[in-house]
């Protein structure tokens, strides 16, 4: 199954419920499937940095199994609307 | 060292060759031949291997020479603070090792950095750490001096 960055967004956005999300198909700067992704969640809230990352890792676990790099962000909607002010 | 020296032992009666696994500070430690061991095996060697030193790093390459962008940020990031005497495995060299550390870790991809045998994430979280402070924390927490703190204390 080739991964793509609409597949991975939506899964991001209906499992985590996240308010935005940027996916970054990384995969031409690479020698194979590679994404990087920003996802602005409110249940990162709270979380700390780890275990934020370790929902996202849940979320996308089959998708993960066929990409080889995979770099993640993941904001609350405050610390993401504070960063769009700058 | 003994238990070791036993489990080498015990994978050459099975007939398993023995794998020189090298961290990349030059000091040769003897596995267990990771080929034909049980991967629980493996399993149970990661929870010893990551709990032995302060700071544990499985990455791509080794630090003299990483072979991948983000094991190249973790020991940049290291580096920086001064950490330079640490365990790293180079993952490239054993198959198994790269396939057992993701389920160890459940943590999909490598480098993986480890501090007093608690895994502390990959390349984009040590980054996060270092760019808000924690970084430096956490190091004093494992009797290590930053070494940014010293270059702050140069610059006043």
């Amino acid at each position: 199954m080739a991964v793509s960055a609409d597949h991975i967004r939506e899964k991001l956005i209906k499992e985590l419920e996240a308010v935005h999300v940027d996916v970054e198909d990384t995969s031409p700067e690479r020698c194979a499937a590679s994404f990087k992704v920003l996802v602005v969640s409110a249940q990162f809230e709270g979380k700390p940095l780890l275990q934020r990352h370790r929902m996202v890792n849940m979320c996308l676990a089959e998708e993960l199994k066929a990409i080889h790099a995979f770099e993640q962000k993941t904001l609350t909607p405050e610390h993401w609307d504070k960063l769009k002010q700058q | 060292m003994n238990s070791l020296i036993r489990s080498t032992a015990r994978c050459m009666r099975s007939g398993a060759a023995v794998c020189l696994l090298r961290p990349a500070d030059g000091l040769v430690r003897a596995a267990s031949a990771r080929f034909l061991c049980a991967a629980a095996d493996l399993q149970k060697d990661l929870g010893e291997m990551v709990k032995k030193d302060k700071v544990v790093v499985f990455m791509k390459g080794t630090p003299a020479q990483p072979m991948c962008g983000f094991s190249n940020a973790v020991v940049q990031i290291l580096r920086m603070h001064g950490v330079d005497q640490y365990v790293s495995y180079n993952v490239l060299e054993d198959q198994e090792l790269r396939e057992g550390v993701k389920v160890f870790s459940n943590w999909p991809t490598v480098p993986q950095v480890y501090f007093n045998g608690e895994f502390v994430g990959g390349c984009d979280i040590l980054l996060q750490m270092h760019q808000n402070g924690d970084l430096v924390d956490e190091l004093k927490k494992l009797g290590i001096r930053s070494a940014l703190l010293d270059a702050e204390k140069e610059s006043k």
